[in-house]
């Protein structure tokens, strides 16, 4: 119950990952957090032991955070080798400290992938996600003119599974566990969220091909079904979108 | 001086149509001759951006996160409510203009309220033809669900993340128009200055978060799109990032800011558990459908409370509201939590919290029920806090999340200021002194889909195309103030961090403006919050420089602009001698504590005009008539 921990704190050994810039070289520096109570969330534990930085006249260690409540999508960290931290169905944000033992050592680097450049210590540039996006990722339907809002029915089956492949936060956590650096996971959510709809099934095809071609050209890889996207997933995603971005691009190539 | 929102005249049935064709049109050729800056990619800006882009115009965006997609319109759980009347129970246009002018105190304009009604069945439309995923049912039809004390169900909903899908569904129809070229998209861009131009809004200063460039963009119109300002309150259930500093810097070059001291407090979020804590987290109000309210009777009962016996409970809300119970309005909910625990009685860490009870609903209903109902917000609270909320109540406290007041504008959006439009929670237009749930989302997708494509052009049409060019001299003046104050920031060299700064403002108001105002808690603070200034400007510390990402010079530009902004929320609150929604005056309520206005010399929206940082703002009213909905007491009992 509440109270009871409020006088045990840890401490813990942080090495983390600090590089000035997209080609500056990169290390690790090692830092201790104190104080820290099981009710920290991770990135708090990381804003006091950026305080004491910033105290002793230093840089203190550059994070996206936003929200904070694991919806925006702008965290990500790889917690000891694994992106998020591997709490499951979790956001580094959103990750509490209990989850950690007084002494532990904690290494944290940022997402790790071709496709997503460093801007500075754990921050990178994932504007290639938006590349993908503006490549297909809508119907074009103009703002008026639309039909009213129940004129297609859509079965609920089919509703469901739009919404499931739509809970995609666009984190990129899926890229940083992938071994080929592949965006497949966030890729096929949005083609099968579309696909499965009356109202994106209009350009469905030219939508697969167009997104699958933006994917290549920012310089993620191809999936070879390790699943270690959905490991990651802080929402879930099912692999199953991933097939179903297979089929559409077969569909849309011999169509 | 009178303010006039010059509100079309007439049947307000007629209003919106009548205007819409009384406007000036511009023609598809000429469009793309006008360039449009839009300041915020969230629902409103999103969806400004992307349908002016269609419609010709040359546009560009501007948001301070990585990716428009990340605005936090996303966090928003509940849903969106329009006047469809699927459901077959009596809803229509007018009655969603007539519960939003209610719900909001008797504190919005009509005209506004019943274009916001009108156009909301637009909104879903277009929503599901963008491919929104919204909830059906068997049928395939869409479900609705019911919110926030109104009679009828008008709430769109797709599953608790109704925001993050009308956001990406308004993101996916920017990116058409980013892919097409008539969207140029500034991520990472934080505007830190208007530009007038012979008195008319014509650019912006920007910082470039990554570079550190500090440039001027100029355009034939400014939309600012930047959400709301209770991070104030240091805690609150806002992104981290947001911030009064646009609309504060549009009010420093002479835009009304009106009635910012009604911001809403929303009662169910989780308590905050220490010094250290960073922001509060909401739960949706949906949960007090099925759990109750109760405090231990006896000061300093601190047995487990499943070991307090139902004699030494305090069932609060059912004791003062017999009627409503535990579903109160957000108002009183919160207050009356406040109280309990200002009376310490509260629960959890520091006696702030009270709790919210399942077990008898799970005894009636089987635990089973309770999880399809809520298993996603009880699988959050069990993350944050570590507590089973099945097993043990939950503990809950309120929080700032949303501010109804903003910049003044009139029935167009546009400001005092010709070309500087407002959209979205920015503008305080149509929630009066209290919004209503599930209004927000509506809000923010009408302003930007169905408002501003035509009141917009009705300002360009009485405008040359390209009156200011980049080296004009006010950019370079404009660019010139912004440098020296990032050096002034990074030059101070003392020993706060901003954080320490801003956590000191924010409890301060909290304390003080949060739920319940006084006249002397509210007194206190304004003679207080020069002092933080001070401290502020000599002793804050900044490390890094300005040429590169650095977030703390980002947080410190922001949180200046707070310590100038509290003291304007103060005022108004102060000047309000009268309760009205969100606004709680001590002074002024019925011996129920409900809250009493003063419709005789309050009914009017409070607009304040700038007149330096150490000086006092003028006051300028817009007196508000009610034609359509008569004044009435709002009574829940």
């Amino acid at each position: 119950m509440s109270g009871q921990n409020e006088h045990k704190t840890m401490t813990l050994k942080l090495i983390v990952w600090r590089q000035n810039g997209k080609n500056g070289p990169g290390r690790f520096e090692t830092y201790t957090a104190r104080e820290i109570t099981e009710h920290h969330s991770f990135l708090e534990m990381l804003d006091v032991v950026n305080e004491d930085l910033i105290k002793e006249g230093k840089e203190p260690i550059i994070f996206d955070h936003d929200c904070r409540e694991g919806i925006c999508g702008v965290c990500s960290q790889v917690i000891n080798g694994v992106p998020h931290g591997g709490q499951e169905r979790t956001t580094v944000c959103q990750l509490h400290m209990r989850k950690f033992k007084d002494g532990d050592t904690i290494y944290i680097e940022p997402w790790r992938a071709r496709a997503f450049p460093i801007l500075k210590d754990l921050m990178v540039d994932r504007s290639a996600l938006d590349t993908i996006i503006q490549a297909g990722g809508y119907t074009s339907a103009h703002t008026g003119g639309a039909p009213d809002a129940n004129a297609i029915p859509i079965p609920k089956p089919d509703a469901e599974y739009s919404m499931d492949a739509a809970e995609c936060i666009g984190c990129g956590a899926c890229v940083a566990a992938c071994p080929n650096g592949a965006a497949m996971l966030f890729t096929g959510a949005k083609v099968a969220q579309l696909a499965v709809l009356p109202q994106g099934k209009v350009e469905a095809k030219e939508r697969a091909r167009a997104m699958i071609k933006a994917m290549q050209e920012c310089g993620f890889g191809n999936c070879t079904n390790h699943y270690e996207c959905q490991a990651a997933c802080p929402k879930g995603i099912h692999v199953k979108f991933i097939a179903r971005l297979n089929r559409e691009y077969i569909r849309a190539l011999i169509g | 001086m009178n303010l006039n929102g010059k509100c079309p005249t007439g049947p307000i049935e007629k209003t919106w149509d009548k205007h819409r064709f009384d406007m000036k049109l511009v023609n598809p050729a000429n469009k793309r001759k006008y360039k449009i800056l839009v300041v915020g990619t969230g629902l409103a800006g999103a969806s400004a951006a992307a349908s002016l882009a269609e419609l010709g115009y040359n546009v560009e965006a501007f948001c301070y996160q990585d990716s428009p997609r990340r605005a936090h319109s996303i966090a928003a759980q509940g849903g969106i409510n329009a006047s469809k009347n699927y459901p077959n129970d009596g809803d229509s246009i007018y009655r969603l203009f007539y519960d939003t002018v209610k719900g909001g105190d008797f504190r919005a304009r009509e005209a506004d309220v019943w274009r916001l009604a009108q156009v909301s069945s637009h909104i879903i439309d277009q929503c599901v033809a963008q491919g929104v995923p919204f909830a059906r049912d068997y049928a395939g039809y869409l479900d609705n669900r019911s919110f926030g004390g109104a009679q009828v169900s008008r709430t769109f909903y797709a599953r608790g993340q109704t925001g993050q899908q009308l956001l990406l569904g308004a993101y996916s129809a920017l990116s058409r128009q980013i892919k097409a070229g008539m969207v140029k998209m500034f991520p990472r861009t934080e505007m830190l200055d208007l530009v007038l131009v012979d008195g008319e809004a014509k650019g912006i200063t920007v910082r470039d978060l990554i570079s550190g460039e500090i440039r001027c963009h100029v355009g034939d119109a400014v939309l600012l799109c930047t959400g709301g300002y209770v991070n104030v309150f240091y805690l609150s259930t806002m992104a981290m990032g947001a911030s009064v500093t646009a609309i504060w810097k549009a009010y420093k070059k002479g835009a009304f800011f009106a009635n910012p001291c009604y911001t809403q407090i929303h009662p169910t979020c989780i308590p905050q558990s220490g010094d250290y804590q960073s922001k509060l987290t909401l739960m949706s109000e949906s949960l007090r459908n099925d759990g109750r309210c109760w405090v231990p009777k006896n000061r300093g009962d601190n047995r487990s409370p499943n070991d307090i016996p139902e004699e030494d409970r305090d069932y609060y809300l059912e004791r003062k509201y017999p009627s409503f119970g535990n579903l109160a309005p957000r108002d009183i909910a919160s207050r009356a939590a406040k109280e309990q625990c200002d009376d310490g009685r509260g629960v959890g860490p520091g006696g702030r919290g009270v709790y919210l009870d399942f077990r008898d609903s799970i005894a009636r209903l089987g635990e089973e029920t309770i999880r399809e109902r809520y298993g996603n917000l009880f699988e959050m609270y069990e993350r944050i806090t570590d507590e089973n909320g099945y097993k043990v109540p939950m503990r809950i406290y309120p929080a700032p999340h949303y501010a109804m007041g903003g910049l003044w504008v009139d029935y167009n959006l546009m400001s005092n200021i010709p070309g500087l439009f407002v959209l979205g929670e920015a503008n305080f237009s149509v929630h009066g002194a209290n919004r209503l749930g599930a209004s927000a989302l509506m809000q923010g997708l009408a302003d930007g889909y169905f408002v501003i494509p035509y009141t917009v052009a009705h300002y360009l049409a009485q405008t040359k195309p390209g009156k200011a060019k980049e080296d004009h001299a006010e950019c370079r003046k404009s660019i010139e103030d912004v440098k020296g104050s990032m050096k002034k920031l990074l030059s101070i060299n003392g020993r706060r961090t901003v954080t320490e700064l801003m956590r000191e403002l924010g409890t301060l108001m909290w304390n003080n403006v949060g739920m319940a105002r006084s006249k002397e808690g509210l007194t206190e603070v304004i003679m207080k919050i020069p002092g933080i200034r001070e401290e502020f400007w000599q002793n804050l510390r900044v490390t890094g420089n300005g040429a590169q990402i650095n977030q703390q010079l980002e947080n410190a530009g922001r949180t200046a602009d707070f310590l100038e902004f509290a003291e304007l929320l103060c005022r108004d609150a102060l000047h309000r001698n009268e309760s009205c929604g969100g606004h709680f005056r001590v002074e002024y309520q019925y011996e129920d504590g409900e809250a009493k206005r003063d419709d005789k010399n309050y009914c009017y929206s409070a607009a304040w005009e700038f007149k330096g940082v150490d000086s006092e703002p003028e006051l300028h009213k817009e007196p508000l008539e009610f034609k359509e909905v008569h004044l009435a007491v709002r009574s829940y009992k």
